[in-house]
């Protein structure tokens, strides 16, 4: 295969629908150029996720027609997708993610819950797994209750970890008899054996083998932490993947014809390639882009029923992703109420609402998922509970985004006042460039700047942090394409999937609000020169548009750091978006007032500066 | 006419309708095709493994694992019963014997060299299945369950809790705008189902608990008073294998919410007759609603083919608005509007106008709506 790709197509299979992106290399550049969707057809009576795919395509196919005007363009013949490109007809390459069917369920094993069962974890959910369940030696359930937990759950996979390299087998040996004793069922088919990917202590592989290899279908790779100081979880992930493929894709209707349509160019020739789970294409694309930018990362994607948290964080580039699999703004509505209280949601409200009214409304809106609010005041309470939603799950991912824990290091007596112990978040919200939202409710806002609010008081970014989202939520299928293309994925991905927000300016410390908090002299593109003076507990939107960039001079008060230390100034540039700059000087950390006039007093007067709702809910 | 699909409940006095009534693993079928089944028979049966207890038995003899083989007074697939001894050392000339006792019965699973650890399986446990409907076996997959027909009067409500349940309708309400206090409670709804109006308060459900009351069908329920029931708060809704006594089927949502007319009055008109109920819900992809069933009688060659109908919205057509404002509320459509439209909340989304019964007319997200089929 030489030359440019000129038009590449991809999906992404979804539980409920199936979405094809068109991408085309127009006047010297990659860009998304037509959307179109189907329901996915996994299920009865249908039984066959192609004809999904198809119905999507076909539609992409009639909106391409139209759009430019020509009736010859056509990207399916006899029930296939027409590769390589033609003129008007085909595309250069197909490809495609899945999160059908529930996506990929995992459990996963390992000896310490903490260390070896925390990489095991982390390898599964870096790989775009669910992980159902974490059983470790050491996590106080009694045996026959982990026999239990391991035949009742229905895995598509299991993971086993445990144990460094040339240390003790006995744990994990004993793990591999709970396993086997519990003869464990595949979720899908029952005409196949249960795939369990072993990557623990290189010394047990025999015993691993002896117990397991006649119940199950045994794959035996790298240990995926070989010293108590090093994680390796490639091998691990490779093998999900390939298993992901050859196992659970191959039971699911349809998917037999699905991965042989799936081509592009790869080493130099065209290749099959693989359909990947739609949270690991997520992952893959996040990685590229912090690789490509050299940026620093943080991505969340709040669904109906999940919320799942993207990073990639320090200069190693590590990536992290977790699922908070109970947070969500509709199936599971409700468990949000139920992990964060009612004083935590109504906080983020500024009116009064009776708490009985909340209770069901949130209780009505689980039971029926797809309605939307009508009226201002639901829409404004949605969105609090969005904010606790994003909150919960970003505290879930800065407990798992950690450095390594059982790991010793040698220390001076400089160490010594340096508190940096192992086991600490990696997350690191000063450093932190870019953060991407995606999911109904930031997604689709009614105003860009009820997202940027959001993810504002979620997330609470901290020094200069750009803003996104993602528009139609194609960054799954950017994922996958990264693999053929990264320049195709990284140029799309930067003019049509992320709408910019704008840039918050935050900075770290607390002091009275009221007393100064900084200095700053921002020079717009039109030659207009800001220069003021902001107090502690302010909020100021100052906008600037999508492309243009200011000339920025900060001077932090003594006790508040933008990034480059305590009281440091400094000059730079910063970029615009939709919404514009965001000035948060409402602290680091951030203490929302407890006396409910003033909370509310002030939550409108946020509110009105940034123009998050109309006025007269705020007055 | 311009239609679009919408989510709607099933409210209907006369349905062909199919279950699958299948195990949760491979078993045998107790009844074959063609038979007629009452809700209460046995369709399927099988056997779960038994619970699996392991034992640490080097451990306990005070041995190395590699050596524990010597010491074995049993080997895999061996029948042990409760206080048999499974192994035992030689101790020193006839002292100091260590011995270790099975603490069940059933059998020996396995026994480890590397980490001395033995398995023992417990007797199998039965799972059986029952019909649930009155009906005809229309089909039998083999070794794993049947598929039942029969003609009934059939409601699903939008949320439940509790298994699956025969009874007696009994209606305690007689308006469908009633609530129901505990002193409307009385011992004579023993084993009945008990239909009520808009909602019932806590220490009435708690009071049909105590005379014995089996299910419960209501337009409303508290939020709290689920809570205060279960003993936690509800945080997703899968539902249906509550113990709390007796099974709820709530037919509109949360809140004091009237139940709808066409329900309540089906109800009425079947006050006396015996249905199956189960308060099963899930409300994901693959969606399970609560169900409630009354048989009726029927002639076999009435189970012929039927298809299932998509419920659209369409002008002239009932619809129920299911969130604020006037949540509950029943009304008419007059307009399905093409284009987008933004609601209050600045929303835009597609719309549909309706007339609601007190004649005020009203402009609605279609996605906050569902038909009613009358």
């Amino acid at each position: 295969m030489s030359g440019k790709l000129t038009r590449i197509l991809a999906t992404d299979c979804g539980s409920t629908t199936t979405k094809a992106i068109l991408i085309e290399y127009i006047d010297g550049e990659y860009r998304q150029t037509i959307r179109g969707e189907a329901p996915t057809t996994v299920e009865a009576p249908l039984n066959d996720v192609t004809k999904g795919v198809l119905n999507a395509v076909n539609e992409l196919e009639e909106l391409a027609k139209l759009r430019y005007n020509n009736k010859d363009i056509q990207f399916v013949k006899d029930q296939q997708i027409i590769i390589p490109r033609d003129g008007d007809k085909g595309v250069d390459a197909y490809v495609s993610t899945s999160s059908a069917g529930g996506g990929l369920q995992m459990m996963v094993t390992g000896v310490v819950a903490k260390m070896t069962g925390e990489s095991a974890e982390r390898a599964a959910l870096g790989a775009g797994a669910i992980v159902m369940d974490l059983i470790a030696s050491n996590d106080k359930r009694p045996n026959y209750e982990k026999i239990e937990r391991i035949r009742h759950l229905r895995p598509d996979m299991i993971l086993m970890a445990g144990g460094v390299d040339g240390g003790t087998t006995k744990h994990v040996a004993e793990l591999a008899e709970l396993v086997a004793a519990a003869d464990p069922r595949p979720r899908l088919g029952s005409s196949y054996k249960l795939p369990i990917i072993y990557a623990g202590n290189k010394d047990a592989s025999d015993i691993i083998t002896e117990t397991l290899a006649d119940k199950v279908d045994l794959i035996i790779t790298e240990n995926l932490r070989p010293t108590l100081e090093q994680e390796n979880l490639q091998p691990a992930r490779d093998k999900i993947h390939d298993l992901f493929m050859e196992h659970v894709m191959a039971q699911a209707p349809g998917y037999n014809k699905l991965m042989g349509w799936t081509i592009g160019p790869k080493n130099g020739k065209m290749e099959n390639i693989p359909i990947m789970p739609t949270p690991a294409a997520v992952g893959n694309i996040m990685q590229t882009i912090a690789k490509v930018e050299n940026i620093e990362v943080l991505g969340v994607d709040i669904g109906g029923a999940t919320t799942d948290v993207f990073s990639v964080f320090t200069e190693d580039l590590i990536f992290n992703r977790t699922v908070s699999a109970n947070l969500g703004m509709s199936y599971s509505i409700s468990n949000v109420l139920a992990s964060t209280g009612l004083e935590n949601i109504l906080r983020w409200v500024p009116f009064d609402i009776n708490s009985s009214d909340l209770r069901n409304m949130i209780k009505n809106k689980m039971i029926r998922p797809t309605t939307i609010p009508q009226l201002l005041e639901e829409l404004v309470l949605e969105q609090a509970i969005a904010k606790e939603a994003l909150r919960l799950a970003f505290v879930q991912h800065k407990e798992f985004a950690v450095t390594l824990k059982g790991t010793q290091k040698t220390r001076s007596i400089a160490d010594a006042f340096d508190q940096t112990v192992s086991g600490e978040t990696i997350v690191n919200m000063l450093s932190l460039d870019l953060l991407v939202g995606s999911g109904g409710v930031l997604s689709h806002a009614p105003r860009r700047n009820q997202s940027v609010m959001m993810m504002i008081d979620a997330f609470l970014p901290e020094g200069i942090t750009r803003l996104a989202v993602d528009s139609i939520f194609m960054m799954p299928q950017l994922g996958v394409l990264a693999e053929i293309s990264e320049e195709a994925a990284t140029e799309v991905f930067n003019k049509d999937c992320l709408i910019h927000l704008g840039t918050c300016i935050a900075p770290v410390g607390t002091a009275k609000f009221g007393q100064p908090a900084m200095w700053a002299k921002i020079e717009l593109p039109d030659g207009t020169v800001i220069e003021e003076e902001y107090t502690v507990g302010e909020m100021k939107l100052i906008p600037l548009a999508v492309g243009e960039t200011a000339k920025v001079h900060f001077k932090p008060r003594k006790n508040l750091d933008l990034g480059k230390g305590k009281g440091v100034e400094f000059q730079t540039e910063i970029t615009g978006g939709v919404v514009g700059i965001v000035i948060d000087t409402r602290g680091r950390p951030f203490n929302m007032p407890t006396d409910t006039t003033q909370r509310v007093s002030l939550l409108k007067k946020w509110m009105k500066e940034l123009n998050v709702y109309p006025e007269e809910i705020l007055s | 006419m311009a239609q679009a699909y919408s989510a709607g409940l099933t409210v209907t006095d006369s349905i062909i309708l199919r279950k699958e009534r299948i195990l949760p693993l491979k078993g045998e079928v107790l009844v074959k095709k063609g038979d007629k089944v009452k809700a209460d028979d046995l369709v399927a049966q099988t056997f779960l493994p038994g619970k699996v207890i392991p034992l640490k038995l080097a451990n306990q003899l005070g041995v190395m694992p590699g050596m524990l083989q010597q010491f074995m007074k049993v080997t895999p697939g061996d029948p042990i019963h409760k206080g048999q001894i499974l192994a035992e050392t030689k101790g020193f000339l006839g002292l100091f014997k260590s011995k270790v006792i099975s603490p069940i019965d059933g059998e020996i699973e396995s026994i480890s060299q590397h980490t001395g650890q033995a398995l023992l399986r417990e007797p199998k446990i039965p799972i059986q299945v029952k019909a649930f409907i009155d009906g005809v076996v229309i089909d039998t997959i083999p070794e794993e369950g049947v598929v039942i027909e029969n003609k009934s009067a059939y409601i699903q409500g939008i949320f439940g809790l509790g298994h699956e349940i025969t009874g007696e309708i009994k209606m305690v309400a007689k308006k469908p705008t009633d609530l129901i206090e505990d002193k409307d409670i009385t011992p004579e709804y023993k084993d009945k189902i008990i239909v009520v109006g808009s909602m019932i308060s806590l220490s009435a459900v708690e009071k049909a608990v105590k005379v014995g009351a089996k299910g419960i069908i209501t337009g409303g329920i508290d939020d709290q008073d689920i809570k205060k029931l279960l003993g936690y708060d509800i945080g997703v809704a899968i539902t249906g294998h509550e113990k709390i006594g007796l099974t709820i089927v709530v037919t509109e949502g949360f809140g004091k919410i009237d139940m709808a007319e066409k329900t309540f009055e089906l109800l009425k008109q079947f006050e006396g007759k015996i249905a199956s109920m189960h308060g099963m819900t899930q409300i994901r992809a693959g969606v399970i609603r609560p169900e409630i069933i009354i048989p009726l009688e029927f002639k076999e060659e009435e189970l012929a083919a039927h298809e299932t109908k998509v419920s659209s919205l369409e002008i002239g057509g009932t619809i129920r608005v299911i969130r604020q404002p006037n949540f509950g509320k029943i009304g008419k459509i007059t307009a399905l509007i093409e284009e987008l439209h933004t609601v209050e909340s600045e929303t835009k989304v597609r719309i549909l106008e309706a007339e609601l019964e007190d004649g005020t007319k009203v402009t609605l997200p279609r996605a906050n709506v569902e038909v009613i089929e009358l």
